[in-house]
C-alpha cells in the first residue's frame, strides 16, 4: 500500500449539526487510492497526534473526498475551525476498509452517532439492495438523512427519546430485518456494535464492524492502537489503524 | 552540500538522523513513504526474548506540545525478528541498530547473543523503558542496576553497544559514567519522561496503564540538557534525542554533545519528519559555511 502525505486544499466547510461538520477537500491522488471505510490521518495545526477521520464520500472524477467528523475536543475543534480555502495536512487513504461482498439477501448498513458518516458510501455502493438503520441521540443530532435516502436504500432511523423515527435502539429494526440478510455492515460506539454483532451471529449473518481507537501514526508502526482480536482460535492485539478500522465480527475480543 | 557523515563507536553513519526505536516499527511501513536508504540509521522496535502482547489501550494521550505513550514492548520477540525483519532491513543500505529489552538482565543478554550472529550493525539496550512493569526502567534508575545489566550484554556480544538511558534518574551522568565502566560503547538518551494524564469527565487516567512516557517538543529542554551533561561527563559518543522535530533542534543536540540524534514522536506528527530533518541540517550547515556536522559536535560554548 502506497501511502500519501500532503497539504490539501479544503474546498467546502458546513455545520450540519451541533458540532459536527462537513468538509470537502481537494486531495486527487488520496480520493483516486481511497475505499470504503478507510480513514485520513489529519494534523490540526501546533497538534503532536494527528486526529483518525473516516471517509465519508470518494469522488474521483471531482478528486475530492468529503468528512464528516464530531469537534469533540481541542484537536477536532481546530480542524473544525479551518477557514474554507486553507490547507490541511492529510496522511492517507489508511487502514483496511469495509469488503463489499455481493450477497443473496440484502445488505444491512447500520451504526449511529459519529459512526454514521462512513457507512455512507457503503449505502451508495448497494443502492436499493441496502437496508440503512441508523441510530442518534435525538431528532437534532439526526445526520445525513437526505445523502442515505438519495442512494435508493431503504432507510430507518432510531433515536433514543423517541423524538424521530423509531424510538429506541437501531437493533430494534435490525431484529425484524435480519431474517432476510445476507451481510451486516457497521460502524458506532463499541456497545453498539457488540450488540449488532450479537444480533447478526445468532443469525449466522456476517458483520463487519469499524473500531475507533486513539491512534498515533497511523500506518501501523507505532503499535499504540490495540485492539484485542481473535484469528484462527489464537487471541492477539490488532491494530486498529492498519489491521482495522474494520474487521469481522468474530475476530473481535468484546 | 555539507558533509553529513557521522561515526558512533567505529559505525559510519551517512547522516546523524535516526528513527528511535518505538515510532518505527521495522521500517515496512514507512518504506511506503520514502526510501529508508536516506536515512543515516533505523533504531527498531524494542524485541525481548519472548513475542509480548503490550498494554492494554488505550496507549496514547496528547499533551501540550508532546504525547504519552503506553506500548508496553509489544513485539514479536528476538527470533521472529531474526528470521522476518532483520533480512530485509539489512539489505536498505542503512545503519540497522537492533533495540533490545527484557524483565531480567539475563533475558537482555540472551536476546544479545542471538544478535551477535547476526549482521546487525549494533545492538541498543534498553534500560529505560517506563511502561513495563518488570524491569525496564528498574534495571536503569540505580547506578548498580545499569552497571549489572550493562555487564552481562556487554559479555554476551561484540557488536557495537549502545545503552539507552531514562531521564527519570537523580543524576542522569552518574548512570552514564557506570554504564561507560562496563564496557558499553555509547550512550542514547533521553527515554521518555513518566507522565500521566486524567479525563476530568470522567475521573480515569487517559491511559489504561494509568501512566505512560512523555515526549515531543515539551521536552526537548530537558533532552539538550541532559545530553549536555552526559556529554561532558563519559569519553564514549552520545546519541541525544527527546522532541527533536527540526533541523534546527538535531543541529542544537549535536552542539550539546551528541554525535548523532533519534527522532520520534515528530514522526508520529510528520511521517517524513526525519528527511526533512536531514535537508534542514544541511541547509543549516551550507549557510553558516560549516564543511563537517562534526564540527559542531559538543561545540556549544558554555557561560
Amino acid at each position: 500500500m502506497k501511502y500519501t502525505q500532503g497539504k490539501y486544499i479544503l474546498l467546502e466547510k458546513k455545520a450540519i449539526a451541533k458540532q459536527i461538520y462537513d468538509f470537502t477537500i481537494l486531495c486527487p491522488d488520496i480520493a483516486q487510492a481511497a475505499s470504503e471505510g478507510q480513514f485520513v490521518n489529519i494534523l490540526p495545526e501546533g497538534h503532536t497526534l494527528r486526529r483518525p477521520i473516516s471517509i465519508c464520500g470518494i469522488d474521483r472524477e471531482a478528486g475530492t473526498l468529503r468528512i464528516v467528523f464530531m469537534a469533540k475536543g481541542e484537536g477536532t475543534q481546530k480542524l473544525a475551525d479551518t477557514p474554507k480555502g486553507a490547507n490541511l495536512d492529510i496522511v492517507g487513504p489508511l487502514g483496511h476498509g469495509f469488503a463489499m461482498n455481493e450477497v443473496s439477501g440484502k445488505t444491512i448498513i447500520t451504526g449511529g452517532g459519529i459512526g454514521v458518516p462512513p457507512l455512507l458510501p457503503l449505502a451508495k455502493h448497494y443502492g436499493s439492495r441496502a437496508v440503512v438503520i441508523l441510530g442518534f441521540r435525538s431528532a437534532d443530532a439526526v445526520i445525513l438523512k437526505k445523502d442515505f435516502e438519495a442512494t435508493g436504500a431503504e432507510v430507518i432511523i432510531c433515536t433514543d427519546d423517541g423524538s424521530y423515527g423509531v424510538h429506541g435502539m437501531v437493533t430494534k429494526p435490525l431484529e425484524e430485518e435480519i431474517a432476510e440478510a445476507g451481510q451486516v455492515l457497521s460502524c458506532g460506539p463499541m456497545p453498539m456494535l457488540k450488540a449488532i454483532s450479537a444480533v447478526s451471529e445468532a443469525k449466522n449473518v456476517p458483520c463487519q464492524v469499524s473500531l475507533e481507537e486513539r491512534m498515533g501514526c497511523g500506518v501501523g508502526a507505532c503499535l499504540v492502537c490495540a485492539c484485542r482480536v481473535k484469528k484462527n482460535g489464537e487471541e492477539r492485539f490488532g491494530h486498529v489503524c492498519k489491521d482495522g478500522p474494520v474487521f469481522d465480527s468474530k475476530e473481535v475480543m468484546w | 552540500m555539507a558533509d553529513l557523515s557521522v561515526k558512533v563507536a567505529g559505525v559510519e553513519f551517512k547522516n546523524p538522523v535516526i528513527p528511535a526505536s518505538g515510532v518505527f516499527g521495522y521500517g515496512r511501513e514507512y518504506e511506503e513513504f520514502y526510501s529508508l536508504s536516506r536515512l543515516g540509521g533505523i533504531s527498531t522496535k524494542g524485541t525481548t526474548g519472548q513475542m509480548r502482547t503490550g498494554n492494554l489501550a488505550p496507549r496514547i494521550a496528547e499533551t501540550p506540545m508532546g504525547m504519552l505513550n503506553s506500548v508496553g514492548l509489544q513485539n514479536p520477540g528476538i527470533d521472529r525478528f531474526i528470521s522476518h525483519e532483520l533480512p530485509n532491513l539489512m539489505q536498505k543500505d542503512t545503519v540497522i541498530i537492533a533495540n533490545i529489552a527484557g524483565s531480567t538482565p539475563e533475558e537482555c543478554a540472551e536476546v544479545a547473543a542471538k544478535l551477535d550472529s547476526t549482521d546487525v550493525h549494533m545492538i541498543e539496550l534498553n534500560i529505560s523503558c517506563p511502561n513495563v512493569k518488570q524491569g525496564g526502567a528498574a534495571f536503569g534508575v540505580t547506578c548498580e542496576g545499569a552497571s549489572s545489566v550493562t555487564r552481562i550484554v556487554r559479555n554476551a556480544t561484540k557488536k557495537p553497544l549502545i545503552v539507552k538511558l531514562s531521564p527519570n534518574v537523580t543524576d542522569i551522568a552518574s548512570i552514564a559514567k557506570a554504564v561507560e565502566a562496563e564496557g558499553a560503547d555509547s550512550v542514547s538518551l533521553i527515554n521518555t519522561l513518566l507522565g500521566m494524564r486524567i479525563d476530568i469527565n470522567t475521573g480515569r487516567p487517559v491511559l489504561r496503564n494509568n501512566c505512560g512516557g512523555m515526549s515531543g517538543p515539551a521536552v526537548f529542554p530537558i533532552a539538550v540538557r541532559m545530553v549536555w551533561q552526559v556529554a561532558n561527563a563519559v569519553s564514549i559518543p552520545v546519541i541525544g534525542m527527546g522532541g527533536i522535530s527540526s533541523g534546527r533542534d538535531a543541529i542544537e543536540m549535536m552542539m550539546a554533545g551528541a554525535s548523532a540524534v533519534q527522532v520520534g514522536a515528530a514522526i508520529i506528527t510528520d511521517p517524513f519528519a526525519p528527511v526533512k530533518i536531514i535537508e534542514e541540517m544541511n541547509q543549516f550547515l551550507d549557510e553558516k559555511g560549516i564543511k563537517s556536522v562534526r564540527e559542531i559536535i559538543g561545540s556549544v560554548k558554555p557561560w
